[in-house]
């Protein structure tokens, strides 16, 4: 199919297919992409976009940010919004792995501190932070636990003595979703993600150890705000989500929505992975107090990761966890759907902005920031794959045409099926030790599927995101250290 | 009785199963969702045997709910399962009956490679192809 022939350009990174490249479409399909990155984008990109632009109550645009690729029901680097009235809440809009996120870590450490104990870090890391197929987690909860920390996200890790306040003040949405309701989530969900709190999982899932180079820094001073503010600064960043809690989650609504969609609220869609329920409906709402439940899970598991990579570090460097200035620069989501306040046609409204595989992004000034970041613009952690780095970037004022969001990682240009034909994962640890990265992995097969060459430019993906007016680049880190789930 | 991986969503996994009957279908769903899972799957044992029942409204449901409880049950039970005597009634609901039989993962043994999310929706179809049945299904992973 290539490029649809009714694609026009409507800005300088931004492209448009109108109503009628699809039947039934309500609104535009919008693209946030530079011409190298729009011409390489799958076809079923703009199919899935079509189809999302097709869900009822849907506001101003489907929208695919510079990542996008072919996904399973919306696609990946997609962003909805839906009218709180008239609109639906859909779980493939979020994704199985609800509030997969980033958190960026800074320390005070340089590189050539962190050299010579590179091996003992990462390896020290794979321990304590288990990673790939059903690997259990350190703390050993109740379901009335799990409960707790469904209600609470990263506050409970913090209460429980895994964090500091700042944690929280950094991360976003302070670690918790309101409306988050444990009695909408199944036992079997709780049976799933007892044991999993601490975990990395697998998948395109890491924990790297990265290092800011001097020509890794776009600017300076957001930069220093951001607590990247020394020479061959070390930093500590990973990517993971709410593990086999999230997945069951999901997978519940999924099929109950499927059941009754077309009966209770004569919905259809042109893909099953589609399925959605009126916002304010029983289903809507109770998959949105679940979901939320979700993003608790995932923030309290990034924080508990956190606290083991602190006491890696201070086990390693002898010294406390303080004293060598580990601290949260930014935690951000990139699977959820949230209630936003946005001006839409000059009117300021409520929706509920889908974003699956996409990062809130929001601009200086937003309430919702902490006051620290308040003029830079909220801090937004663009994960690339492991052998080209990854991007700090900040939301900007320009980003209102995207409800605020941007883009969350490189984007898959291959399967993983293809990835495995091109290189064997034992070739690719080679490459990456050669190269002074050192990469633990729990499967040779998932780290091939992860190879650089799997995945767009993440330079082009940053930088489309910043000429589009998404989001600004701030930084650009680079892997010295891999722990691969 | 057959499934073959093919391409599909870019970050995901998919598969096309085929079957001479339903019950066929189904148990050759339930390999390919077990050969995602593990580089060894023939090394999987059945050691431990477990009653499945499950209904639907339709039979991509069916299927749909099928492969979510193999998920389920390795995710969280830690049990990789193969399938077996499968039963499937089409009476206005779609039921399904039959038996799971495996044995809990043993790192030693079995070569785990994919962490199998969910079974998605995506793409899902059952349909009847040369006298026997085909399925298309999409993993997250």
């Amino acid at each position: 199919m290539g490029i649809p022939t009714g694609l026009r350009r409507i800005g300088p990174a931004l492209f448009e297919l109108a109503p009628g490249f699809r039947p039934g479409m309500r609104v535009p399909v919008r693209v946030f992409a530079s011409d190298a990155l729009l011409a390489a984008l799958d076809d079923q990109v703009f199919v899935q976009a079509a189809n999302v632009a097709t869900l009822p109550g849907i506001v101003e645009a489907s929208l695919c940010m510079p990542d996008a690729h072919w996904g399973y029901g919306f696609p990946i680097g997609g962003v909805a919004a839906f009218d709180v009235e008239t609109g639906v809440i859909s779980p493939g809009g979020i994704g199985f792995d609800i509030n997969c996120g980033m958190r960026l870590v800074r320390t005070d450490l340089a590189w050539a501190e962190v050299r010579p104990r590179l091996t003992d870090l990462v390896d020290g890391l794979a321990e304590a932070v288990p990673a790939g197929t059903g690997r259990g987690g350190s703390l050993a909860l109740s379901k009335r636990e799990l409960r707790a920390v469904l209600r609470e996200g990263a506050a409970w890790t913090v209460r429980e003595g895994y964090g500091t306040p700042d944690d929280l003040r950094f991360t976003e949405a302070g670690g918790c979703f309101p409306g988050a309701d444990p009695d909408c989530v199944s036992e079997r969900a709780l049976e799933r993600g007892v044991g999993q709190l601490g975990t990395l999982g697998s998948g395109n899932h890491y924990l790297e150890i990265q290092v800011l180079r001097p020509e890794g820094v776009f600017d300076p001073s957001l930069s220093r705000v951001f607590g990247l503010d020394r020479p061959e600064q070390v930093v500590v960043m990973f990517h993971c989500g709410s593990r086999g809690f999230g997945h069951q989650v999901a997978t519940d609504y999924l099929q109950r929505f499927l059941r009754v969609m077309p009966t209770k609220f004569g919905l259809e869609v042109p893909d099953r992975e589609l399925a959605c329920a009126p916002i304010s409906s029983t289903e809507g709402r109770e998959y949105h107090a679940a979901m939320c439940c979700a993003a608790n899970m995932s923030f309290a598991n990034r924080q508990l990761i956190l606290h083991r990579v602190r006491e890696v570090f201070s086990r390693v460097f002898g010294r406390d966890a303080a004293a060598l200035g580990i601290r949260t620069v930014y935690d951000v989501a990139h699977n959820t759907a949230k209630f936003e306040r946005h001006l839409v046609g000059g009117k300021e409204r409520t929706l509920l902005v889908h974003r699956k595989g996409a990062t809130r992004a929001f601009p200086p000034g937003h309430p919702e920031l902490p006051e620290a970041y308040r003029e830079t613009g909220q801090p937004v952690v663009i994960g690339g794959s492991m052998e080209t780095g990854s991007y700090l970037l900040a939301g900007a004022a320009s980003g209102a045409v995207s409800f605020f969001s941007t883009a969350h990682g490189s984007g898959r240009t291959m399967s993983r099926h293809q990835a495995r034909k091109r290189v064997r994962g034992r070739d690719l640890l080679a490459r990456m030790e050669a190269r002074g990265v050192h990469v633990r992995a729990a499967s040779l097969a998932g780290l091939a599927e992860e190879a650089g060459f799997a995945y767009k430019d993440v330079d082009a993906v940053a930088l489309a995101t910043e000429e589009a007016g998404l989001s600004h680049r701030v930084a650009h880190l680079l892997p010295v250290g891999n722990v691969k789930g | 009785m057959t499934f073959t991986f093919v391409e599909g969503a870019t970050s995901d996994v998919s598969f096309e199963a085929r079957g001479a009957t339903l019950p066929d279908l189904f148990a050759a769903a339930a390999e390919a969702l077990l050969a995602a899972t593990l580089a060894n799957p023939e090394a999987v044992e059945e050691r431990v045997r477990q009653p499945l029942a499950l209904a639907e409204p339709d039979l991509e449901l069916l299927l749909l709910r099928f492969l979510n409880e193999l998920v389920f049950l390795r995710d969280a039970r830690g049990l990789l399962l193969h399938a077996h005597g499968l039963a499937i009634e089409q009476n206005g609901e779609v039921k399904l009956a039959g038996e799971l039989a495996g044995e809990p993962i043993d790192r030693a043994r079995h070569r785990l490679e994919g962490d199998v999310k969910a079974a998605t929706a995506h793409g899902l179809a059952v349909a009847r192809e040369d006298g026997g049945w085909r399925a298309s299904v999409t993993l997250d992973v």
